[in-house]
């Protein structure tokens, strides 16, 4: 592979269009997760209690209960969001740029 | 003596007072056998045999060997991944935890998913189109490969073999509980078994036995989870009810207990699981198993759905062994503690809402699980040694496949000699605690390293060794001084250092020490290694050159 190709992509506008896309998308949605996870973590150390609390003073499901799940169900449905632009636009994007060179 | 415990079930039966009494004296009194579970065994073994021959007329070359030559599916490759989490160590500990402590076993198992979206976002796509067989491969693409190939070797060895520790005390147990085989002669069975596997089988042979196990497993939990669910009427709010009726600490089962002690320890392990899982080599090397990036994402994809799926699972067990093990004098020893000790309560379980023949299903699939996933770590370390260490530094990368492929298989081989070893020592320690140390490691050596050589341009060989290096060695070296290797182990007093897991500052550390000793590295050569950022970046990104990794 020469170093020509290299920099001929890296100066092609539809390059940088998809790395800065999909750079912007992956850290937003890594954040995202690491923020909802970095809660639910401080949560445990500074207010246990609070996760220990009944929903309902009838019933003895306490908010730990829904908050993990909800954050199991959050890290598969973030993955799929990611995977079904990936896989569309960003993956078109790549072959629009590959085509270019190839041209 | 092989069917002891089947034996000592079938007393139980007619005679809980004379199983007491049988278990303080050791003595065994022959009963019928349990046929179907000897069966399933016998049948699991001999189909992932069969499976091996297959393979291992398929294997040829170190392609087929280390990544089964790139022919494995997005789908099919999820399912793998999530097999190489839902490991004994996962079914067995995570649910044990549940079964002791609760609300702290949705807790740990919610560190261990949360990586995996982070993986994707961040590193599956361009590992896959950096690599070729070993996350090594991508560490050191620009940068010099004897110096960087040995400190990710060593850092996947570590990883190995402590989660090969935990495997093995897994399978040693179960074995022993299931058939009252000798604990020793368990972990060497297991040990043989998995050496045949990738010795023969490579990774085509490792993929397929985990894929089929992990679809049994999935099977058989949801089969758990629903006969819990039907016992409670289908109400979570019975369960736990119930749940908190019966266990000793009450209503404490609902809300974050002893696993994270204060602040510190909590960040520490959240870390660690989240990292930790971007830094495993056997993780990261299912990666190159598949054709491209595409199929890499949609791995991540469903494996993030059946391990979660698999967690929640294993949550409903817990409570669900809460409600019908604990309170059943059947699966307790005389002085009130389960048999085969707290990590048993899924097997216990098993027994409790499908009868024998269930019971014989999950000790299959449990088997199976330990098998499968310590073929893949086994695979995962002898490329590292193989092809990091042996073909790259030790050959300057021009050693022959012929060779490359013998060292793998010798390594393999001294791998299941070290993994009877380390089982055999490491017999008395809870088991999901040692996955967390695997894990601490992998997130203070291997992630750092990766991560910085995909995403930071400045990143040189001199900053990646010093920092990689300080961030395994302060990892091991915190995790000896703590308490569960300095106290629990060691049986000193107090520990040195007081936190269980280590990661905050060994990941501290180690990217301090990168980036610090990048910077100042003014060599020539580091200069080279930045200009190479610019090839490494392109391909990353568009896959332009990357191994079409299709069987030749």
């Amino acid at each position: 592979m020469h170093d020509h190709i290299y920099t001929q992509i890296q100066n092609n506008p539809k390059f940088r269009e998809l790395v800065a896309r999909r750079e912007r998308f992956a850290w937003l949605l890594s954040a995202l997760m690491l923020g909802l996870y970095l809660a639910f973590i401080l949560l445990i150390a500074f207010e246990p209690q609070w996760l220990g609390t009944r929903i309902d003073p009838d019933s003895t499901t306490t908010w730990g209960i829904p908050v993990g799940v909800g954050l199991i169900v959050s890290a598969f449905v973030l993955t799929g969001i990611y995977v079904r632009r990936a896989n569309g636009e960003f993956d078109d994007l790549t072959r629009a740029v590959l085509a270019e060179v190839h041209k | 003596m092989i069917y002891r415990l089947l034996a000592t079930l079938g007393l139980v039966a007619f005679a809980p007072a004379l199983w007491a009494a049988g278990a303080l004296e050791g003595a065994v009194q022959r009963q019928p056998l349990n046929v179907s579970a000897i069966v399933m065994f016998v049948a699991f073994v001999g189909a992932t045999l069969c499976i091996t021959y297959w393979a291992s007329k398929r294997n040829t070359s170190t392609s087929d060997f280390y990544t089964a030559g790139g022919s494995i599916s997005g789908f099919q490759n999820g399912l793998a991944i999530a097999g190489d989490y839902m490991s004994a160590a996962s079914f067995l500990g995570i649910s044990a935890l549940v079964f002791t402590s609760g609300y702290d076993g949705l807790i740990y198992s919610i560190g261990f998913l949360v990586g995996w979206p982070v993986i994707l976002f961040l590193i599956a796509e361009r590992l896959r189109n950096l690599g070729k067989y070993t996350f090594a491969d991508v560490a050191s693409y620009r940068l010099k490969q004897k110096e960087i190939r040995t400190l990710s070797a060593s850092g996947s060895l570590v990883v190995v073999a402590f989660y090969l520790i935990a495997q093995m005390v897994g399978a040693g147990k179960l074995i022993q509980l299931l058939f009252g085989l000798n604990y020793h002669v368990a972990v060497v069975l297991v040990g043989i078994l998995m050496v045949c596997y990738v010795l023969f089988g490579g990774m085509l042979a490792t993929t397929w036995v985990q894929i089929i196990k992990a679809v049994l497993l999935l099977s058989g939990a949801s089969f758990m989870a629903l006969m819990v669910m039907k016992h409670v009427g289908f109400d979570f709010g019975t369960l736990f009810a119930e749940a908190v009726k019966v266990h000793a600490k009450g209503e404490a089962i609902m809300s974050p207990g002893t696993l994270v002690k204060d602040p510190i320890s909590a960040i520490s392990l959240g870390l660690a699981l989240m990292f930790g899982t971007a830094g495993l080599p056997h993780i990261l090397m299912r990666f190159f198993t598949v054709s491209d990036a595409k199929e890499a994402r949609k791995s991540v994809f469903y494996a993030t759905g059946f391990i979660g799926y698999f967690y929640i699972l294993t949550f409903i067990i817990g409570f669900g062994a809460i409600l019908l093990v604990s309170t059943n004098p059947a699966f307790k020893d005389a002085t009130g503690a389960l048999l085969g000790g707290n990590n048993m309560a899924a097997v216990h379980l098993a027994d409790a809402v499908g009868g024998s023949l269930f019971l014989g299903f999950i000790s299959a699939v449990a088997f199976a699980t330990i098998l499968a996933v310590v073929a893949g770590l086994t695979l995962a370390g002898a490329s590292a040694v193989s092809h990091d260490l042996y073909a790259s530094v030790i050959k300057n990368g021009k050693a022959n496949e012929k060779d490359e492929l013998r060292v793998s298989k010798i390594t393999t081989i001294a791998l299941g000699v070290l993994a009877i070893g380390l089982g055999i020592l490491f017999e008395k320690q809870n088991i999901a605690f040692m996955v967390g140390l695997a894990f601490s490691i992998a997130a203070s050596c291997n992630f750092p390293v990766l991560f910085l050589s995909m995403y930071w341009k400045n990143l040189t060989t001199r900053g990646a060794m010093i920092g990689g290096w300080l961030g395994l060695i302060t990892a091991v070296g915190l995790m000896i001084l703590g308490p569960t290797i300095w106290v629990s182990v060691l049986g000193n007093a107090e520990a040195i250092f007081p936190y269980e897991y280590p990661a905050l500052f060994s990941m501290a550390v180690a990217f301090v020490g990168i980036v610090v000793f990048s910077l100042l590295d003014k060599s020539h050569a580091a200069g080279e290694e930045r200009a190479r950022f610019l090839p490494q970046f392109v391909r990353s990104q568009t896959g332009l050159g990357a191994s079409g990794a299709v069987a030749h």
